[in-house]
């Protein structure tokens, strides 16, 4: 929403983090500095939910994409200090930036559409409420995004199947009817081809390198293959949103997957895993919250520290 | 009113990017619009060049700090996503300057294909970046992700200097 100033005057010497805290009329809050501040133009951040599409439907739409990016984002800043070389530490942790980045314009969307409501105790940004003080039973997130990275080949693997998958996903976003979403879409793809394109460079100089790089290459790529048959799953939510022209059938995704898989793996000498996929739980599996105990690690993580200090202060 | 406008657009256009500070806002391309709404509010629109741009929030500040400085006492700083941010967007000054600083600018990449499967090239990007210190041709990709979202690290096989260049997006 939109916030003034109220004729405070801030001066050149003036401490940038004060600035920072009083241009968002917000000094209470430490952990985030309002992403939804007054947006502009036909993708206003507030704009209602397409006629056609349910707005609680939509919330949750909003909330599966932005989990996924969220929980990755976090995931991939974990090999932040602990990276093999400088180069690729920044190189994670820009892209886990970027992920972080989409992740927020779309929690402050999910907000807008009412998802904060049931989690919010305090004054704290929608997108704040949501990512901070919600079980892992309301995250949305697929299974593949919160598992363990394992070592930087798995970790390799895992970011070649995330990103060939989310901007398969992204470039058709990017004809929603719903404008934030297609906005959101957008710049998403511009990012994600960089993440995809890294991806694939790794996992092809491991899988054709040494003997002992390709077998550890193999082995990250049988590690997260489980979890991939879940990436092409429609959840009802998104099956009422594709008929509404708002969301993307994950099922149409698995040909332009497969295709980067065709051109990647072999180049790369490596064999598509025949390991099973990891079964829903009931028909129930992420999309629905239904989660591995390793997304439990991943939030306590991610939000003990604004759990623990909800009213912190810069 | 419309000398009020003008004032506050030469302000807004002066403000530095946090990141690239040899570059303004205006140069970068992020400053969308600067308009005076009818109770006097300054409107800026800004678009960010990344998603996740950690340079925002000090952008928003800043622009509010010279707008104040500049006189005007209400500002609204506002985000728009679309259309996304590409480095078609800077400015010729903008490269000229970016050049002067030892940057290399990005390539003009035109109006991209709507629709179509992103091509995925596994062969290492044939176009060369010309080193911004010596100007040879030959030089080399270190780490496509640099100190900055939108910046790549290179080097200079002929004079071995490091160097940044913003990557086209």
């Amino acid at each position: 929403m939109a916030r003034h100033m109220d004729g405070h005057d801030l001066h050149a010497d003036e401490n940038v983090y004060d600035a920072l805290a009083t241009a968002d009329n917000d000094g209470r809050w430490a952990f985030g500095t309002g992403f939804d501040a007054g947006t502009a133009g036909s993708s206003a951040i507030d704009a209602p939910a397409p006629e056609g599409a349910d707005r609680d439907d939509l919330a949750t739409y909003c909330l599966m994409l932005a989990d996924d990016a969220l929980v990755a984002s976090q995931r991939l800043a974990g090999w932040t200090t602990k990276a093999p070389e400088l180069e690729e530490e920044v190189a994670l942790a820009n892209t886990a930036l970027d992920l972080l980045g989409q992740a927020r314009v779309l929690l402050a969307r999910a907000g807008h559409l009412g998802a904060a409501e049931p989690f919010r105790h305090g004054p704290q940004d929608a997108e704040d409420v949501l990512a901070y003080f919600r079980d892992d039973r309301a995250f949305r997130n697929v299974t593949l995004v919160e598992t363990d990275l394992g070592d930087f080949g798995q970790t390799i693997a895992w970011l070649l199947l995330l990103a060939s998958w989310r901007l398969a996903l992204m470039q058709r976003l990017t004809g929603s009817r719903d404008p934030v979403l297609a906005a959101v879409a957008g710049k998403a793809v511009k990012e994600l081809t960089y993440h995809r394109d890294y991806a694939a460079q790794w996992v092809l100089r491991l899988g054709d390198g040494t003997e002992l790089s390709h077998a550890r290459m193999q082995a990250g790529l049988d590690a997260v293959w489980p979890f991939v048959e879940e990436l092409f799953l429609a959840h009802p939510v998104e099956q009422r949103l594709v008929a509404a022209g708002v969301a993307v059938d994950p099922a149409a995704l698995r040909a332009d997957v497969d295709a980067v898989l065709d051109q990647v793996l072999p180049a790369a000498r490596l064999t598509r895993p025949g390991r099973p996929a990891v079964g829903l739980v009931g028909g129930r599996g992420g999309r629905d919250g239904v989660h591995t105990e390793a997304l439990g690690a991943v939030l306590a993580v991610m939000q003990s520290l604004a759990r623990a200090h909800p009213e912190a202060t810069w | 009113m419309v000398t009020a406008i003008l004032d506050a657009r030469a302000a807004a256009e002066q403000v530095v990017d946090p990141e690239m500070p040899m570059l303004t806002l205006a140069d970068l391309g992020v400053l969308r619009g600067v308009e005076t709404a009818e109770d006097g509010t300054v409107v800026v629109t800004l678009t960010p060049t990344y998603s996740g741009c950690p340079a925002l929030d000090e952008m928003r500040a800043d622009l509010r700090r010279a707008l104040h400085a500049a006189g005007h006492e209400r500002v609204e700083v506002r985000t728009t996503y679309s259309p996304p941010w590409s480095t078609d967007w800077i400015s010729d000054e903008g490269r000229r300057k970016l050049a002067d600083a030892g940057v290399a600018p990005p390539d003009r990449i035109g109006p991209q294909a709507a629709g179509g499967a992103v091509p995925l090239t596994l062969a290492p990007p044939s176009r060369t970046v010309a080193c911004p210190q010596c100007g040879a041709r030959d030089t080399e990709e270190v780490s496509r992700f640099g100190p900055t979202a939108c910046t790549a690290l290179r080097r200079c096989r002929s004079c071995a200097e490091p160097f940044e260049h913003v990557k086209e997006i």
